[in-house]
């Protein structure tokens, strides 16, 4: 008994000091699907963010503290995004949070961190009503800010791109079931609807799925020009694959996703040419990004990035949050908002310069001139349209 | 008409995967009526083996290997999930421990093999072959072939071979055979055996169309599983028939009607087939005296 006493006075000391050691780091919580379909977003998200992170500590942190990453896996799942993000809140008593990579968990989770008054910024997920969820009235202030292209954006470029471009008027959406998949569907059609244009065949399909012959018929009967795509790697690929074996080619136009690893490894040679907006490609085409690409394969001993763009917007969101923090002068929740939504200083990251990137009524940092088309070509992404990079300074490069 | 044809392929390529994995849940039913609910997982492990084999030699040379390691997996979870329950005469034991150890086997293959889906190269040109118009892979002719030829196989096996005999006099009988002096307890481990060893086969048959991961085989056991039910767990016939009937319906129900019901006609079928034939379409009813 005495021993018992004994031991649990240690462990109630053990915890005591850990929790002291604890209060001397600053706490971000990190969630994304480490594991799974989604896992090249999540992982490239990760180790960007980790990537600022440990260069914020090299220079003293912020505030004179050091920055502790608390990393959950959400594995793309609804109800254990909304598990880990309360661990992240009421155990781990994180200050802010960067993360979330599906829509889906996304608008299940983040509700917790707007509750607690916790700003979170969404480095990945796209679907247009991410930072729309919290409005006033009913609520003042909206904890929820963004780094990556909405589906808004993305589903103006696709259509763009196929009816200004390539003046196509049949198009064939392909969509996967999910929230990410039905909300970009519905972004898509409206994007086609303000070029008064209605897709000749919009046809679902499920994670997993193995045969796409159905879909691609009824789009191929329809007459489409062209694939717009709203889903992940593996569908995607199967999609393409598909398409080879009905030997019928159009292109595939959708949203970034078609520049995941696993989407461009899986689909092969069937995958060259398809096309999506990226607001970042692997280009060494500012001196920033230069720096960057060679500090993440320095760093995670790999050539091709599993999905630049998460990587990019993971580094860039520590950036613009290390600054809030920093101009917030505390790690008061309320704070870091008000400081995030008016940013003195110029962040430059990755994807852009941001100069206030956020005011209290836009959550986005993004807007359609950060954003590019990436293509597909010999297994990496370029940019599908190398002399309208003329948003970056290296107009020599070609 | 050609596009029902094309539609009527590809369902028949489809139903074929899930045939031979349903007849895989039928060769331990037959003997011990208990089901590896790991089913899927014992298809993933022999893809994914398969595909780490690939890396040393050739497609053609990996598929005993695959076979064997399939064998002994079968063996595994005989031994440790559903030997057990047979003993204490548990009825619904082997329910729990074969699909807990289904989600150890998927666990353990996430932390050898990684989360990604892999690309398992085909063995057999990608470029469609051309028939009429209608297109179909040259992996899924082998994909229908292979799995009738396991299936025929193992009939055979059955019928002719005396050990084949022991397999079948234990499915008819399991006390009466006991008498006769088989034993059947290495009957049963020999048909998780066979079971596992089909499953591994059907993994290295549908990698190269699918992807290959540690989650491949969820979605595919469970289709596999209302395919057997729908055929019936007692008839060889039926997971055939029940499997070209749900590959068909999936690919022709996605092209005329939505591609977003494409689920729906096989589980209606599954829930029409338990509410008039609960043996199956083309199974025995057998009369169970109480």
């Amino acid at each position: 008994m005495n021993n018992k006493i004994k031991s649990i006075i240690a462990v109630l000391a053990f915890a005591a000091s850990v929790s002291a050691f604890a209060a001397e780091t600053i706490k971000i919580g990190v969630s994304g699907p480490y594991t799974g379909g989604s896992s090249p977003m999540g992982v490239s998200m990760r180790d960007g963010v980790r990537l600022a992170a440990s260069e914020i500590n090299a220079k003293g942190g912020v505030l004179g503290r050091k920055i502790e990453l608390v990393e959950r896996d959400d594995q793309a799942d609804n109800p254990r995004g909304v598990q880990v993000t309360q661990e992240l809140i009421n155990k781990e008593r994180v200050v802010a949070a960067l993360g979330f990579i599906n829509t889906g968990v996304s608008l299940a989770a983040q509700r917790f961190y707007q509750e607690a008054r916790i700003p979170v910024i969404n480095n990945v997920a796209t679907g247009s009503v991410v930072t729309k969820q919290f409005l006033p009235p009913q609520y003042p202030d909206n904890y929820v800010f963004r780094t990556s292209a909405n589906d808004t954006i993305q589903s103006a470029m696709i259509v763009r791109e196929a009816v200004d471009n390539h003046k196509f008027t049949k198009l064939a959406i392909l969509a996967d079931s999910t929230n990410y998949g039905q909300l970009g569907r519905e972004d898509l059609e409206k994007a086609l609807a303000a070029k008064n244009l209605k897709p000749v065949a919009e046809e679902k399909f499920n994670i997993k799925d193995v045969d796409m012959t159905a879909q691609l018929l009824k789009a191929k009967e329809a007459g489409a020009q062209a694939i717009l795509t709203y889903g992940i790697g593996p569908e995607l690929a199967q999609i393409a694959n598909g398409m080879e074996k009905l030997g019928w080619k159009v292109p595939m136009i959708g949203s970034w996703t078609l520049s995941m690893g696993n989407f461009i490894d899986n689909a092969g040679k069937n995958g060259e040419g398809a096309m999506m907006p990226e607001t970042f490609i692997q280009e060494p085409n500012t001196p920033k990004r230069k720096a960057f690409i060679a500090a993440y394969q320095r760093a995670y001993k790999i050539d091709r990035i599993p999905s630049p763009v998460s990587a990019a917007q993971g580094y860039d969101s520590m950036y613009i949050l290390a600054a809030a923090i920093k101009q917030a002068g505390n790690t008061d929740g309320v704070k870091i908002r008000e400081a995030l939504e008016n940013l003195n200083t110029k962040i430059e990251g990755v994807v852009t310069t941001y100069d206030h990137p956020y005011t209290h009524d836009n959550h986005e940092a993004i807007t359609m001139d950060m954003v590019v088309m990436g293509k597909v070509m010999d297994g990496h992404v370029v940019s599908a349209h190398p002399a309208a990079m003329t948003s970056t300074k290296h107009k020599a490069k070609k | 008409m050609e596009i029902l044809a094309q539609l009527i392929v590809s369902g028949i390529a489809l139903g074929m995967i899930y045939a031979v994995i349903a007849f895989g849940y039928q060769l331990t039913f037959a003997t011990s009526s208990t089901l590896n609910f790991g089913q899927g997982e014992a298809l993933m492990l022999g893809a994914l083996v398969g595909l780490t084999l690939v890396g040393h030699m050739s497609y053609w040379l990996m598929i005993p290997l695959v076979l064997v390691f399939g064998a002994l997996q079968g063996v595994f979870v005989e031994r440790v999930a559903v030997l057990p329950a047979l003993k204490t005469k548990s009825e619904f034991g082997w329910i729990m421990t074969t699909i807990s150890l289904a989600i150890i086997f998927k666990n353990v293959a996430e932390n050898i093999w990684g989360h990604d889906d892999l690309t398992f190269p085909s063995p057999l040109p990608t470029e469609p072959l051309q028939f009429y118009g209608i297109r179909v892979l040259p992996m899924e002719i082998l994909v229908v072939l292979g799995a009738l030829a396991i299936m025929i196989a193992v009939e055979i096996f059955n019928r002719k071979s005396i050990y084949g005999k022991a397999v079948v006099a234990t499915s008819n009988d399991r006390d009466a055979a006991g008498l006769m002096g088989i034993n059947t307890g290495v009957v049963i481990t020999f048909s998780y055996a066979l079971s596992s060893m089909t499953a591994a086969f059907a993994g290295v048959l549908v990698a190269p169309l699918t992807l290959t991961g540690a989650t491949m085989g969820v979605v595919l056991g469970l289709k596999a599983f209302a395919v057997a039910i729908i055929g019936g767990l007692n008839s060889g016939m039926g997971v055939i028939g029940g499997g070209l009937l749900l590959g068909i319906a999936e690919t022709t129900t996605g092209y005329y009607i939505s591609t977003g019901y494409k689920d729906v006609p096989g589980l209606l079928l599954l829930l029409l087939v338990l509410a008039i034939k609960p043996a199956g379409m083309f199974g025995k009813s057998v009369i169970k005296k109480v």
